[in-house]
């Protein structure tokens, strides 16, 4: 019963975001809005997703890119953060894992996932 | 300085309008009924006795089944007293509904905290414990170290810090921000944290300056 009573909460008062589905190993792109200062300013991050976690209010998901310095960068949003716009889906990809860890550990060539 | 009785339910978290995403605590807040009026003459001071949540009457012994029917009231779980001054006026029996509390309004509140059980010197007191593992250290990392001098005193002080029971005690958590209120399922959302136990029971305090 008190498990419900915050899931009514939850449901209540949080907008919940509408995005298309996707899952690990596909390349998607995240439209966020950051402040700088009093201007707005909507930022992009284009990346694979590494993995998503959670259930509720906590989910998550992961995304990993490779910057121009050939640093790896990763980033983790939460799914019903108000400040993502929208996510586009670039690339459907084919993996047999749910978390793709072991994608942090290749370079080059073989950091290619099939789609 | 009124308030009323809460039920803990648990945490959450929520996303504010300027996109922070804060830790909140939801109460559930029940009708509460006033169950008795005291008076300076009768009882040397003035306060509110109110009460929450319904009780079954078989499971309420006699004298406390005539202190509720003085009000004309059916059998509460919780009983909370608050100080009022004279000039306030309640009327026995009244329905006290959660409209009392807004949003954006900071509110005090009381309960008991958890039980810890018997714990050490470290965790009861933040004592930093022995430094080191070796220079002659053997098996006394979380001690408490001496606690006192020898002969001279040749006691210990009454009120050393020492190991014992931790917790359950009164807490009065000052100054939480009521993030929102739902009138319908009677609920009210506290920024950040309160003492106690899931499903135990809270008094809320309103502020006098609110």
């Amino acid at each position: 019963m008190l498990y419900n009573v915050i899931k009514y909460t939850e449901e209540k008062f949080i907008i919940k975001n509408k995005f298309p589905e996707f899952n690990s190993g596909d390349t998607i792109t995240v439209f966020f809005e950051i402040k700088e200062g009093e201007k707005k300013r909507i930022q992009s991050f284009k990346g694979i997703v590494i993995k998503k976690q959670g259930k509720g209010l906590t989910k998550t998901f992961t995304i990993r890119k490779i910057s121009m310095g050939g640093i790896g960068i990763e980033r983790i949003f939460i799914f019903n953060q108000p400040n993502i716009k929208k996510i586009e889906i670039n690339k459907k990809g084919k993996v047999r894992r749910s978390k793709i860890y072991y994608f942090r550990f290749l370079k080059g060539k073989k950091a290619r996932i099939k789609s | 300085m009124f308030g009323l009785i809460g039920k803990n339910i648990g945490m959450t978290s929520i996303f504010l309008d300027d996109g922070k995403n804060v830790p909140c605590t939801v109460i559930q807040v029940n009708p509460c009924y006033v169950v008795q009026i005291k008076k300076i003459e009768n009882d040397g001071y003035f306060s509110v006795q109110i009460g929450t949540d319904d009780k079954k009457v078989n499971k309420t012994n006699k004298p406390l089944l005539g202190h509720f029917k003085k009000a004309g009231l059916s059998p509460k779980k919780k009983l909370l007293e608050f100080r009022e001054s004279s000039f306030s006026s309640f009327i026995l029996g009244e329905k006290i509904n959660m409209d009392i509390f807004k949003e954006g309004e900071l509110v005090d509140i009381k309960g008991v905290s958890k039980g810890k059980g018997f714990q050490g010197v470290v965790k009861r007191h933040n004592f930093s414990g022995v430094g080191e593992r070796t220079h002659g250290q053997h098996n006394r990392l979380r001690s408490p170290g001496s606690i006192g001098a020898g002969s001279d005193p040749s006691r210990v002080f009454k009120g050393k810090k020492m190991a014992g029971r931790m917790g359950k005690i009164n807490v009065t958590i000052k100054n939480l921000l009521i993030l929102k209120i739902d009138f319908h399922k009677n609920l009210i959302i506290l920024k950040g944290s309160v003492p106690g136990n899931k499903n135990s029971y809270l008094m809320i305090k309103k502020k006098k300056w609110n």
